[in-house]
């Protein structure tokens, strides 16, 4: 409408705002911070407190392996965008898929851990407060791996089917951010289970 | 109307969309991810919500008009403030305000729909189910194995009551399902209005050039994505020890009850300010278009807003005084709750400063907004009186409470929510609500509003308790009591009139044409109501007051700005 723009500048300025997609992602990642904060910080209060075994320094074994495993998935998800933006689709896919694999790892190695406690050791979530805020907050996180691994499949399988190309590098960032962050997540749940919490 | 001259006709109204069946409507509402019917919705929910959650207060009041009365028994006594304060929180006053802010936030930035339309649907009926589950814990009371009742351990619900042992039946679960359910939608909508104003604003809005309105709910919004979670978390704790057996509120097993109360309160002290950001934004736009000036101190009011918003979330214990801190927790959360008046203090000086020396309109939407002005200042006052540990001490779980936070929500948000009716019901509907109702609905409010809640802060100083379901003659707190009944009846009067006055301007009201108020945002610059695009070319503005511009080519806004 003519009659909006008072006067129409000779030269158009660019008009750039952030982008919807890295915007929401990172609203989302602040509220999911927040829930896990409070996960964290009733681990924490509650470290010590249980009135019955087993302790996690019975229990507990560090997950090493797993945590290289996650880790270096998000080295590979940033390569992986790095291939797709520079149009490389094979490199793309085989990083993608490493991704994905590694992620699987991980959580069949939270698995194979909890089955350990509960068959093994007989640590279930009613056992103790132990119980209750490990399974909690380690299943929270695996929760959000979980839900990122279904979104890292269905772009897999979009992938193998040769339908992520180069223009969708940006939709396919934004889930790369949601990766990084339950990655994140995971450093600070190592940190306070395996090593303050033992 | 002169205004309307000026006033760009930036999308001529199509003509009627072709009248299908009723189904074909109903099939288009429930379908629908258009930002401005969605926020009709929510607001059309939240205002069946207030109705019911009327009632439920009308119910209490009933009961404690005298001492010894039968009118309800204690069980359906607790059921009722329950339901009451879970009801008017989480379904009527949140969704009310992002209906609002839903209709609001893409026409006044200059956005054809917001950042995430489907999210934006699905977290309306994230809402609707939430309410939807809340209420069905009514069916089947006693009778039907395992539906229970309705929740009666409080809008707060302190453990261990909510534990299975004092908890029996699934009432309590649907009340945490239900606030699961809708704080989903609500971190939903939070991250659409967050990205909508950052990332949709129109040619040449920069932050600076925003209007409150879109600036304030922007705050609220990042605020909900931090405070809201916190309830989600606790929410699902409740839920692992009631369902898997967990021990995180079990103080039989080593669990704290407190830390629920930390949890909660977390959540529920910032929640008054997600509530009342809205009405400061609704405050913001409406007093400066009645006093004819521009808002006074832009920046400072962004300024508190953001500062309300970071100091709002270090207070939440002052609601815990009297679990016995140590000194120094005590003074901490003193010093942060009185620093918060500060902030709060500065708005009102500017919605002061702007009818300063102003050519005021005493319309309706301008007289609820300077009753919100007059008993938002009290409410700050009884506020910082309560912010005061010793005074605390002696008044924490009294009727003094009650009022005082009634005097927020009632006195200071439904007063400038109410205005907010009145401002943009022409634009949502094309019609304008009556004045006259308008002004008989103010005064009877008004009037019920203070003899409800100036004389219940008597019986609280008197010592008497929250949540007690009767009360014996002779403690000196029965005549004082009845006048806070006799107020209800008022406030019902005038809430039924506001109803009526609804319905019958939405068919004989006066057309209201795009710009009934010679305003200045742009959302007065389409049809009433806009079309479903908004804008048919998007607009680009020089400055905070984009029409105010375009009707005085002579002196616009951006030399000064
Ligand atoms: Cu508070």
């Amino acid at each position: 409408m003519s009659t909006m723009s008072v006067a129409i500048p000779e030269v158009e300025r660019p008009w750039i705002l952030p982008s919807k997609g890295r915007v929401g992602m990172f609203s989302l990642i602040t509220a999911e911070s927040a829930i896990f904060t409070i996960f964290v910080v009733a681990y924490i209060f509650y470290i010590g407190k249980s009135l019955t075994g087993p302790t996690p320094q019975q229990v507990l074994r560090l997950p090493i392996f797993n945590t290289i495993c996650l880790l270096s998935s998000s080295l590979t998800i940033h390569l992986a965008m790095r291939a797709l933006e520079s149009g490389n689709n094979a490199r793309f896919k085989l990083l993608w898929f490493l991704t994905f694999a590694l992620g699987s790892i991980f959580i069949v190695g939270t698995g194979r851990e909890w089955h350990h406690l509960i068959y093994d050791e007989g640590l279930t979530i009613s056992t103790n407060l132990f119980g209750t805020t490990y399974y909690s907050l380690v299943g929270l996180h695996a929760f959000h791996v979980t839900v990122g691994l279904v979104a890292l499949g269905t772009v897999l399988a979009l992938a193998l089917a040769g339908k992520v190309k180069q223009e969708h590098a940006y939709q396919t960032g934004v889930l790369s951010l949601y990766w990084h962050f339950v990655d994140a997540v995971w450093v600070v749940v190592f940190t306070v289970v395996y090593l303050i919490g033992r | 109307m002169a205004s309307d001259a000026v006033t760009i006709p930036s999308s001529t109204r199509l003509p009627q969309e072709a009248e299908g069946t009723w189904l074909e409507t109903l099939h288009g509402w429930v379908t629908t991810v258009d930002h401005k019917r969605l926020g009709l919705m929510y607001i059309g929910l939240a205002l069946v919500f207030l109705l019911i959650g009327g009632v439920e207060a009308t119910i209490m009041r009933i009961q404690l008009a005298v001492p010894h009365a039968h009118f309800v028994s204690p069980q359906v006594f607790n059921r009722m403030f329950t339901m009451h304060g879970t009801t008017m929180i989480f379904f009527v006053a949140m969704p009310i305000l992002f209906g609002f802010a839903n209709y609001l936030v893409p026409l006044m930035i200059g956005a054809r729909d917001m950042a995430f339309p489907r999210l934006n649907a699905w977290s309306f009926w994230m809402a609707a189910f939430g309410g939807l589950l809340l209420y069905f814990s009514f069916i089947g009371g006693d009778g039907l194995y395992g539906a229970g009742s309705a929740p009666d351990v409080g809008w707060w619900a302190y453990a261990p009551l909510t534990s299975p042992a004092f908890s029996k039946g699934h009432s309590t679960d649907y009340w945490t399902i239900a606030l699961l359910v809708s704080g989903f939608g609500s971190i939903g909508t939070a991250i659409n209005i967050l990205t909508t104003t950052l990332s949709m604003r129109c040619r040449g809005m920069t932050l600076g050039k925003m209007p409150l309105f879109a600036w304030l709910n922007l705050v609220m919004s990042g605020m909900v994505l931090i405070v809201i979670s916190p309830l989600t978390a606790a929410q699902i704790m409740l839920m692992i020890d009631r369902y898997l057996g967990g021990h995180f509120f079990d103080t039989q097993a080593g669990g704290s009850a407190t830390i629920w109360m930390h949890f909660f309160w977390i959540f529920g002290h910032p929640e008054v300010y997600v509530l009342v950001i809205p009405a400061f934004a609704f405050v913001s736009e409406i007093v400066p278009v009645f006093s004819r000036k521009a808002i006074f101190g832009y920046p400072v009011m962004v300024a508190a807003t953001v500062g309300i918003g970071f100091i709002s979330m270090s207070v939440w214990a002052h609601h815990m005084f009297t679990i016995g801190m140590t000194s120094y927790g005590n003074a901490f959360f003193v010093a942060t709750t009185m620093a918060i008046s500060v902030p709060t203090g500065i708005k009102i000086f500017n919605w002061l400063g702007t009818m300063w020396g102003g050519k005021i309109r005493y319309a309706t939407p301008m007289v609820f907004c300077l009753g919100f002005l007059f008993q938002f200042l009290i409410a700050g006052l009884t506020g910082i009186m309560l912010a005061a540990a010793p005074w605390d001490w002696q008044l924490s779980g009294s009727y003094f409470v009650v009022a005082h936070f009634h005097y927020v929500i009632v006195g200071g948000i439904l007063f400038a929510l109410f205005g907010a009716f009145y401002y943009w019901y022409p634009k949502m509907t094309g019609r304008m609500l009556d004045e006259v109702l308008g002004k008989w609905h103010f005064w009877l409010f008004l009037i019920g509003f203070h003899l409800t809640f100036d004389f219940m802060h008597i019986p609280g100083i008197l010592g008497m308790p929250r949540r007690i379901y009767t009360y014996e003659p002779g403690r000196g707190w029965e005549g004082w009591n009845m006048i806070v009944t006799i107020g209800v009846i008022f406030q019902a009067a005038a809430v039924l009139l506001f109803v009526a006055n609804l319905v019958r301007s939405y068919f004989k009201g006066a057309p209201a044409g795009n710009d009934p108020w010679d305003a200045w945002t742009l959302e007065w610059s389409t049809s009433s109501p806009p079309p479903a695009y908004n804008f048919a070319v998007p607009p680009e503005v020089k400055s905070r007051r984009p029409l105010w511009d375009l009707k005085h080519p002579e002196d616009p806004d951006w030399k000064y700005e």
